[in-house]
């Protein structure tokens, strides 16, 4: 890890996230009242950072509730929206902790299609073996093509042992293979890179239930985490995909990748609201260590676009 | 998880019925919703509100036929709008060129290059019998090159051998090259993805360009994508001369608006999509598709040609004739369930049918082999139970369970939904049969459906729902059960 304070690193990450967003609100308090107008710019700007209309909504309320008390400064009125927007955060933002016993601690990485779960795993195995776990990665993406070699790439940068089939291959076995392996080499944490798959359909989210099925029959606390890995340029959709793999695929934490493109991630504050799901983490880049933990105070003020506080 | 545009707008017009025209209060109320609609859609902000004025202006002062609801004639004006503007269709590649004509492939991570990549080169050897070669100029994420070089033996395609350590440009070069010496008539260069804010790839892209001179530029885009779309638009196409678009998976369920503020944004066509993960999923665009499924209407356009082609006339015809008799025997039903199947599935009938909230939730739950198991019990029946159902009494039922692999339980909700669906069909016929029926469906949920469809388009046997597939049950296809699941069905489905 560098030397850079952390929580200007993770303010690197919304960088741009909040300058467009900061950029657009800014414009809007040079003007001299908080009339609807006004209101529904900062609404329609949120909902351009990916919000959606219910929660750019409520916060367009907060906006015209707070005007009288809080006076018109541009500070103040997004010292509102960035309260507001932490509130939401606040409560979902849970670091991923490995303390599984009997070991290992099973993590199933899920999402979409290119949405970046190799990447994400990657930067996860770097982490944890930062913090002295040991790591085991499998490879479950059995399906696309080449998917298993470029895990093998990055388990070989992580430094970590990864176990893989071949391409076709029953993930659910490679899937026991890595559980008999870490359990008999007492590893921490077991990765498993899944498939991507799109939420609608059924025979690879059949596959996914089949590969649950065989971690329980292990360790009926197994997985211990279903992490889905969102995104963020990605719109509403993403909140579809949250419904869905929750239901599934019991999807018990999130990680939202390429945070550092233009794309603002905003989906992030209405799948909190809608399913409370805990953020574990977010990518701000396709470097091993591009992975930041999920400040909701930190990141409410960045999405706004006002500067990190001083600790 | 939406409601469909239609649902929004009829609250709105509920009080406008049988008005002369819509006024500009009208207008603007129902404009409200299509731009709530709109941003569901994950259309890009600027993008709707240029869009949502230039509707108002067209809707404002537009007479209410008497035949449609306010409501569906808004929604028609909008659809109209949406495909004008998502542009015409067909619009294929220019390769009539000097060879190789080269198409260069550009996109975020994750868009769905590589693959895209690969369909396209297959589409292009398949249906215009030209050689292609794929070469990708991913040296940033590991295994990418041996990605493409896997999909080329899928798709039985050619691709540039890899050569460890070379950068794109180069790459680029050499693969111009080989095509040329070896003949080739098209090559596909797939680039690595890259962020429009991440200076040295972009420039490194401009490069490629430069040194290769593509006669295509594909920009891939997730048809996922929200509101970062106007970005990705704008900064690709400030680097390199966009010939067109390819929207990715547009098998998930996402709506799709993407595809609108791509083509406001960068002004150029939107070319293919794509359609799953087989190599084969590369479908041509269709902007009154996509245009209905931006505002959540379903893609009956393509739901009516499936229906179209995969129910056979004779059988049709048949089944309209014994049900005018009033008959409707275990042959009868299982001949729909057969259609149902030829037609996708359920799953695949229910992401195409409009206003499909309810069934969706009834499809998600649903056993995709559901449909085989019920073929499987009628084919454990003799012919004389076939035809005279009320034969099965308990022996019979066992062995018929034992047959088919199935319990005693679901052999009885067959029957029982079997009754059920008997008693439809005599409803109907009293009602004055199949034409009152399709007659019927312009109350419920599709009633957009007529706007939609040119009259002739629909088979003669009346919609999908009335004697093509899945029989109706009167009164229910007017209320809140737009897609017709045969009665009793749902129930099953619960088990």
């Amino acid at each position: 890890m560098t030397d850079q304070p952390w929580l200007q690193r993770l303010s690197g990450g919304f960088r741009r996230t909040s300058d467009r967003l900061g950029g657009d609100l800014a414009g809007l308090f040079t003007r001299a009242a908080l009339d609807e107008e006004t209101l529904d710019a900062v609404e329609e700007a949120l909902i351009a950072a990916d919000l959606g209309p219910a929660a750019a909504g409520r916060i367009r309320e907060q906006l015209a509730a707070a005007r009288f008390e809080r006076g018109l400064s541009r500070e103040a009125v997004l010292g509102v929206a960035a309260d507001e927007i932490e509130r939401i955060l606040r409560p979902v933002a849970i670091p991923l902790e490995i303390e599984a016993f009997p070991r290992p601690q099973v993590l199933l990485v899920i999402g979409v299609n290119g949405s970046g779960k190799t990447t994400t795993i990657a930067k996860l195995a770097h982490l944890l073996v930062e913090q002295d776990y040991g790591v085991l990665l499998a490879a479950g993406d059995t399906f696309r093509a080449a998917a298993i070699g470029q895990l093998q790439v990055w388990a070989d940068r992580a430094g970590v042992p990864l176990i893989a089939g071949k391409e076709g291959a029953d993930a659910a076995g490679i899937v026991y293979d890595g559980v008999k392996r870490a359990t008999a080499e007492g590893i921490d944490a077991l990765i498993v890179d899944t498939a991507g798959r799109l939420q609608n359909k059924q025979g690879l989210m059949d596959e996914l239930a089949k590969i649950r099925r065989v971690l329980g029959r292990l360790n009926p606390a197994s997985p211990h985490n279903v992490i889905l890995v969102l995104d963020a340029t990605n719109g509403q959709n993403a909140l579809a995909q949250v419904e869905v793999f929750k239901d599934t695929a019991g999807v018990n934490g999130l990680v939202m990748t390429k945070l550092d493109g233009t794309a603002r991630g905003g989906v992030l504050v209405a799948a909190a609201e809608k399913y409370g799901l805990p953020i574990h983490a977010i990518g701000v880049g396709e470097g091993i260590d591009d992975l930041r933990p999920f400040d909701p105070r930190a990141t409410a003020r960045a999405i706004v676009g006002l500067p990190p506080e001083e600790a | 998880m939406f409601d469909s545009l239609s649902d929004r707008l009829g609250s709105v017009f509920e009080r406008l019925r049988g008005r002369g025209a819509l006024n500009e209060e009208d207008v603007r109320a129902a404009m409200r919703e299509v731009r709530v609609a709109l941003l569901e859609a994950d259309v890009a902000l600027p993008v709707v509100r240029s869009f949502v004025d230039q509707v108002t202006a067209k809707a404002v002062g537009v007479q209410v036929l008497r035949s449609v609801t306010p409501g569906q004639q808004v929604v028609k004006i909008v659809n109209d709008a949406l495909v004008e503007l998502l542009g015409a269709e067909n619009s294929e590649l220019r390769l009539d060129v000097t060879p190789p004509a080269v198409v260069m492939m550009v996109g975020l991570q994750g868009s769905g290059k590589t693959t895209t990549t690969a369909k396209l080169a297959r589409r292009i050897q398949k249906q215009e019998r030209r050689k292609v070669l794929m070469a990708s100029l991913d040296v940033n994420r590991p295994a990418a090159q041996e990605q493409l070089a896997v999909l080329g033996k899928q798709a039985e395609v050619a691709t540039l051998p890899v050569v460890p350590g070379q950068q794109p440009v180069d790459i680029a070069r050499r693969a111009l090259q080989a095509a040329r010496l070896q003949g080739f008539d098209v090559l596909l260069l797939d680039t690595a993805g890259r962020l429009g804010v991440d200076e040295a790839l972009m420039s490194e892209m401009a490069a490629v360009a430069a040194a290769s001179s593509p006669h295509e530029t594909l920009l891939v885009v997730d048809a996922l994508t929200g509101q970062d779309a106007v970005n990705v638009a704008r900064s690709f196409s400030e680097r390199v001369e966009l010939s067109g678009v390819v929207l990715t998976r547009m098998d998930g369920d996402a709506r799709g608006g993407a595809a609108l503020s791509m083509r406001a944004v960068t002004g150029k066509p939107i070319k293919f999509v794509g359609t799953g993960e087989a190599i084969d999923r590369l479908e041509a665009f269709h902007p009154e598709r996509v245009a209905g499924r931006i505002l959540g209407m379903g893609d009956v356009v393509s739901l009516v040609e499936r229906a179209a082609q995969t129910i056979e006339a004779d059988e049709a015809e048949a089944m309209a004739r014994k049900l005018a008799k009033g008959g409707f025997d275990m042959d009868d039903m299982r001949a729909q369930f057969r259609q149902m199947q030829r037609m996708g599935g359920l799953g695949a009938l229910a992401g195409m049918m409009p206003g499909m909230k309810a069934a969706k939730g009834a499809v998600a739950g649903m056993d995709p082999k559901l449909l085989t198991r019920m073929d499987a019990i009628i084919g454990s029946m003799t012919a004389g139970e076939r035809a005279k159902p009320e034969l099965m009494n308990a022996r019979r039922r066992i062995r018929v369970a034992k047959g088919s692999g199935t319990t005693v339980q679901d052999v009885n909700r067959l029957l029982k939904m079997h009754q059920e669906m008997a008693g439809a069909m005599k409803k109907i016929k009293k009602m004055g049969g199949l034409g009152k029926l399709a007659a019927m469906f312009g109350k419920g949920g599709m009633g957009a459906l007529e706007g939609l469809v040119p009259p002739g388009a629909l088979p003669k046997s009346g919609l999908p729902g009335a004697g093509g597939g899945l029989p109706g049950m009167p009164g229910a296809g007017g209320a809140g059960a737009p897609f017709n699941l045969p009665p009793g069905l749902d129930k099953i489905l619960k088990k």
